[in-house]
């Protein structure tokens, strides 16, 4: 019997896109739309066996070797730097990271710029290369309150359509880098199922034309 | 199997049959202090794997290290030699920072150097040797080789800034071909395109590449490869093969480089190559070749050879008599077995036998 290709999906509506890609790209396992709380599921036939996890840790889940692959924002491969292949962008889940602030906001030079986000390491590269001086506020979930109660100066975190940060009063300053889903695969799995994963990434790369 | 392989962990058990392998080809031992002054690894600080050392003031006012890596003291400790090659190998515990966790460890780590007049002769021996350490490891391992050489020529054709090209090699070490196309739109990159692509044997690879290093140094980069590949394919090397997604520091290495994985374990256990440049900021004309093989990644072999935990576990009671519960347990021993010697038998313990031990003998 051929060993499956254990593959991490990220739980939610980017999940389940994805996972219609897959199984449109012939890797298809039909249990997994059944309404109920199973995380794994396998398909023989296709060599398949999927499970959802929270999709920022999928890249745990691949660079340990849990999942041979797995699909993962770009936010949280740049902000975790996993040791894992990234294979094929798959053009969903599309966004970016931006710097966004209050609408009155003015940036003063001289004084350290307070910046409230989820993504750390992106925020502090980015001011890295601009030389900027700035004081990371380590926040986990409501980054728009931040620059409103006067927490920080600006915030770093991922724009999908703006609606948010207008309902906030808040908008969008500059584009650190665009984000969308990448298939990413372990290093030592990729050699031992090469085949395996490399049809899956051609058939993925199929669907991502298509689309 | 006999007892004292029995008593070894698998870790131990392949530390050993690498000693002895490296010893067969004229490898001898290097053996180092814990402690090195903290200015070596300044100086040479992105040749570590990874930063972080941990430093201490020494009675004399010096600034200390835990050793983080082995490669460098050999370095600093070897003399020139012309027209030979000094064989080294070692067994140290390095102190650094591992990657998931972002706390110090203390890791075991094997390898060898070969230094000096390094020929073609040279560094097929150690790729032969790192093969070995691989298949003694486990037979199903890939040793995949790659040469900075050829990834160097393609990446200097597109003459781009020092950040676009750390990014373009960022990218290659990650097969990520979506990410080079964005980074060079317009421009003609087929040779990059097949070298990310390209991974397998030798004789399959290599030839698809050809037609992109027809000249110069991308040429004698890919000839140089070939004949490597060549000599380790004539030596029987079964899991050779060869992946561009290798790439060390160009600061420090050059030439071929390569690393080893392991069915089982999620990340390479071997990893190594040609450090000339290394050796020239350290101010040493002569070649180096070497590799290091991190033998804290090999904990998570199965140990197949250990069903159990112990073979006997003898029960005895709170009136068992000290003498004579000696002599049997001392019995069992010399028939070759382990023995438990327990009131109670603890839980999930795995023995292949339960004995009891009662009015002054062993009963089943």
């Amino acid at each position: 019997m051929r060993e499956l290709v254990n593959i991490a999906l990220p739980k939610g509506r980017l999940g389940e896109k994805v996972y219609g890609m897959f199984a449109a790209a012939g890797f298809e396992c039909p249990s997994i739309l059944e309404p109920n709380r199973k995380l794994i599921f396998e398909n023989e036939e296709a060599g398949v066996r999927y499970f959802w996890v929270k999709p920022s840790d999928v890249a745990i889940y691949v660079e340990r070797g849990a999942a041979d692959i797995g699909v993962a924002g770009k936010d949280i491969l740049l902000e975790y730097a996993p040791e894992v292949y990234e294979l094929l962008d798959l053009n969903v889940g599309v966004c970016r990271m931006a710097v966004a602030a209050k609408k009155d906001f003015r940036d003063n030079p001289e004084r350290t710029l307070r910046v409230a986000t989820k993504f750390a390491r992106i925020a502090r590269q980015y001011y890295a290369s601009l030389g900027r001086d700035i004081d990371i506020i380590h926040l986990n979930g409501s980054i728009e309150i931040a620059p409103i109660l006067g927490l920080s100066d600006v915030i770093v975190d991922i724009v999908e359509t703006g609606k948010t940060l207008l309902e906030n009063d808040l908008e969008p300053l500059e584009t650190i880098v665009p984000i969308s889903a990448r298939l990413i695969a372990n290093k030592a799995s990729f050699r031992f199922k090469a085949a395996e994963i490399e049809a899956i990434q051609e058939g993925l790369q199929a669907q991502v034309k298509q689309a | 199997m006999n007892p004292v392989d029995y008593s070894l962990k698998p870790e131990e058990r392949v530390l050993f049959a690498l000693r002895a392998l490296y010893q067969k080809y004229g490898y001898s031992q290097f053996k180092m202090g814990k402690f090195e002054e903290y200015d070596l690894y300044v100086r040479n600080k992105d040749f570590l794997v990874s930063d972080g050392v941990i430093t201490f003031t020494d009675t004399d006012g010096r600034l200390m290290a835990l050793k983080p890596d082995v490669t460098l003291s050999i370095i600093k400790n070897t003399r020139e030699a012309f027209g030979c090659v000094q064989k080294l190998y070692y067994s140290e515990n390095v102190y650094r920072v591992s990657g998931s966790t972002r706390c110090f460890k203390e890791i075991m780590q094997t390898g060898l150097e070969c230094i000096g007049d390094v020929d073609l002769y040279n560094l097929c021996e150690v790729i032969f040797l790192a093969a070995q350490s691989l298949q003694i490891i486990d037979e199903r391992y890939v040793l995949d080789l790659s040469h900075m050489g050829v990834v160097a020529a393609l990446v200097d054709a597109l003459e781009l800034t020092d950040q676009a090209r750390a990014e373009i090699l960022k990218c290659i070490g990650e097969k990520n071909a979506d990410g080079v196309r964005k980074l060079c739109p317009g421009r003609d990159i087929d040779g990059l395109l097949t070298l990310i692509a390209a991974h397998g044997p030798s004789d399959r690879v290599i030839p698809a590449l050809r037609p992109y290093c027809a000249q110069g140094a991308a040429k004698a980069a890919l000839d140089e490869l070939e004949a490597v590949a060549g000599v380790l394919a004539a030596d029987g090397c079964a899991g050779v093969r060869v992946d561009f997604s290798i790439v060390n520091d160009m600061n420090y290495y050059n030439g071929i480089v390569f690393m080893g994985y392991i069915p089982g374990i999620p990340a390479s256990v071997l990893s190594g190559g040609q450090y000339d440049k290394l050796m020239r900021r350290m101010g040493r004309s002569a070649r180096a070749v070497g590799f290091a093989i991190y033998m804290d990644l090999l904990e998570r072999l199965e140990d197949a050879a250990r069903p159990y935990d112990v073979d006997t576990v003898l029960l005895y009671g709170e009136d068992a008599d000290a003498v004579a519960l000696s002599q049997a347990v001392r019995l069992l021993t010399e028939s070759g077995r382990s023995v438990l010697a327990q009131k109670a038998v603890p839980e999930k313990l795995r023995y292949r036998q339960l004995l009891r031990f009662e009015d002054g003998g062993i009963k089943p």
